[in-house]
């Protein structure tokens, strides 16, 4: 088996253990330490969380593929959220979306060639009253003109 | 009034303050009370859940059995994913001691041995927040083994969702939770015989159970004289949409809508009218805004006019709003969220986008409109869960409120075609 988790996160894991009753349980805590370390959940990894959770692969994959935050391909390395949901809508986010196409030069679900951008619509992020919205992996930017847009991917570029 | 579940108290996340502004008091207090006590000064109150249905907190409690082999389980529900809601958010980045003692107190009511807070996972940030005040809590004794030398011992796990709308609905939070994809399970077995791991468990939203700790504090007669008599306390109103000053606001319930919106809120920007205004998160229905006048933000005064409190996600629409392109916003939400288990659910919202799209373009017919309503009334109450309703009302309430705006945007082709069929 692949390197798949870090001694810290299993460690952290053993701890998890203790209060859950369960050793499915853990999937969720287990999915989100891989896809930390790693960025996305391949299938060798899920054949990992089966062994390690007694569960067949069918079903890790079933999970994978149900929540949206779960990646089973790399993204690129700004990954931009946009919420497009009714608050939003109604503050302006179809002229940040529009802003960011042109911008990044690719299209709502796709990611940049040079794997540096993916840019995503998403639902409601709890946000609609700073609207409109982009969360940048956990980050959130909020109450944004295509000019504070226009200074964050300056910002993300340099890095 | 005075605030209680978001007062403006600088640095109220730490546990130094909030012990200093009379936090972790409700709980100490309990401890000097029987269990059903605490449940029946909750009972009492009359405070009803603030995750959507109202239901009764105190009541729920009293489902869970006294007596049971096995653990019982609290599930705090902060998924929050409904379209236009934003409060839990809030308690989370700035009282989250509130919740724990919330937590701790509905534990030790109904004998919890562990409860689980379930955060959607987009709220990354604010799950790291309610760890750190939850690890502080610990240290301090107020969570753990033998709490503060009383012998009561409960834990607190808080579980990080994976950006999945269903997860809020109660029954797909403990399959979640179980490690499983987030499928609603059917009903009975209700959660308080058969909830996580087939155990007794309560679910409770995360402002419903920050409700707790200021009705021990309080007492439950001083409770339930605050807002509307029938629906009383606090509630954090969160308001979106076209408002001059949008955001929380912690008000007693039964507040006249128009009061929220103009003096709360700021009034619409550029002094226009309202068009149109949903209540309490996507899923409510829509309201025009000529019938909002003696309106007011509680269960009773919105169930008469024909909506729902839900999660008090006020959104305010302008006159210049385009409303087709509202509904059909909602619809791809909800055809994007049904988790596909049931056909009129997992059908029905993939037809109804569709439909909507094609009014959006300008291609509706005006036969449509009774199909679209045709189709909400099918998957509405004959599903397993209710994001079939959820998906239906918005419809529903659009066409019977609305229906101009969509005979407007269907004739232009009706006229067009039949010129052509000429
Ligand atoms: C599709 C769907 C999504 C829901 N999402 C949430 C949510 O995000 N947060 C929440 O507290 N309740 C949500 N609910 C309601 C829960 O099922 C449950 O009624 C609630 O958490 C109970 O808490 P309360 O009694 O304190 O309101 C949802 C219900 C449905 C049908
Ligand atoms: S109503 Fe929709 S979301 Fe609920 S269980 Fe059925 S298909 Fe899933
Ligand atoms: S609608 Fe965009 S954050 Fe809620």
């Amino acid at each position: 088996m692949p390197h798949v988790l870090s001694e810290k996160h299993i460690k952290k894991l053993d701890d998890l253990k203790k209060l859950y009753p369960s050793k499915q349980a853990l999937m969720l805590p287990v999915l989100w330490m891989i896809q930390e370390e790693h960025g996305h959940i391949s299938e060798d990894a899920m054949r990992y969380v089966g062994e390690l959770l007694e569960v067949p692969f069918g079903h890790v994959l079933g999970v994978v593929t149900f929540y949206t935050m779960f990646h089973e391909k790399p993204l690129g390395k700004h990954h931009i959220e946009v919420c497009t949901n009714v608050s939003c809508m109604l503050r302006g986010s179809a002229r940040i979306v529009e802003h960011l196409e042109s911008r990044l030069g690719i299209k709502l679900g796709e990611t940049s060639k040079d794997m540096k951008w993916t840019l995503s619509e998403v639902e409601c992020m709890g946000s609609c009253g700073t609207a409109p919205m982009i969360a940048v992996g956990e980050e959130y930017f909020e109450n944004l003109t295509t000019e504070q847009v226009d200074k964050l991917l300056a910002t993300l570029e340099r890095k | 009034m005075e605030k209680y579940i978001l007062p403006d108290i600088p640095d109220l996340h730490s546990i130094a303050v909030y012990e200093a502004n009379g936090g972790y008091k409700a709980f100490r207090k309990a401890l000097g009370m029987k269990p059903e006590e605490v449940t029946d000064e909750v009972k009492k109150s009359g405070l009803r859940g603030r995750g959507g249905a109202c239901f009764p907190t105190g009541l729920k409690w009293t489902f869970m059995p006294k007596q049971s082999a096995k653990p019982k389980y609290l599930c705090v529900n902060g998924d929050e994913a409904e379209p236009g809601t934003f409060k839990d958010r809030q308690i989370l980045e700035f009282n989250p001691h509130l919740l724990i003692e919330g937590i701790v107190l509905a534990a030790y009511a109904m004998g919890i041995t562990t409860s689980f807070v379930y955060v959607r996972g987009e709220y990354g940030k604010w799950v790291r927040m309610l760890e750190r005040a939850l690890a502080d809590a610990s240290s301090h004794g107020y969570v753990g083994d033998n709490i503060l030398g009383s012998g009561f011992s409960t834990n607190i796990v808080v579980h990080k969702g994976a950006g999945a709308y269903i997860c809020g609905e109660e029954s797909s939070l403990m399959n979640s939770i179980e490690g499983g994809r987030g499928y609603p399970r059917v009903k009975p077995p209700f959660p308080a015989q058969s909830g996580l791991w087939g155990c007794p468990t309560t679910i409770n939203n995360v402002e419903s159970i920050c409700n707790v700790p200021v009705i021990i504090n309080n007492g439950a007669e001083w409770y339930a004289k605050i807002g509307a008599p029938k629906h009383p306390g606090p509630i954090l109103v969160g308001v979106s949409g076209h408002v001059n000053k949008p955001g929380v606001y912690e008000m007693p319930t039964g507040l006249p809508l128009l009061e929220i919106i103009y003096k709360f809120a700021g009034g619409i920007p550029g002094d226009k009218r309202i068009k149109a205004v949903i209540p309490g998160g996507s899923s409510t229905m829509i309201l025009r805004g000529e019938q909002l006048e003696g309106v007011c933000m509680d269960a009773d005064s919105l169930k008469a006019a024909g909506s729902s409190v839900g999660t008090a996600g006020l959104i305010v629409m302008d006159e210049d709003t385009d409303l087709i392109q509202v509904i059909t916003r909602i619809s791809k939400f909800y055809y994007h969220e049904s988790c596909g288990q049931c056909t009129p659910c997992r059908e029905g919202t993939g037809w109804l986008w569709k439909i909507l799209q094609r009014f959006e373009r300008g291609e509706g017919r005006t036969e449509d409109i009774d199909l679209l309503m045709d189709i909400a009334n099918n998957i509405e109450g004959n599903t397993i869960c209710a994001l079939g309703d959820a998906a239906a009302w918005p419809v529903q309430s659009m066409i019977r409120r609305f229906r101009d705006e969509f005979e407007n945007r269907a004739k232009s082709l009706t006229m067009g075609s039949s010129t052509i069929a000429l």
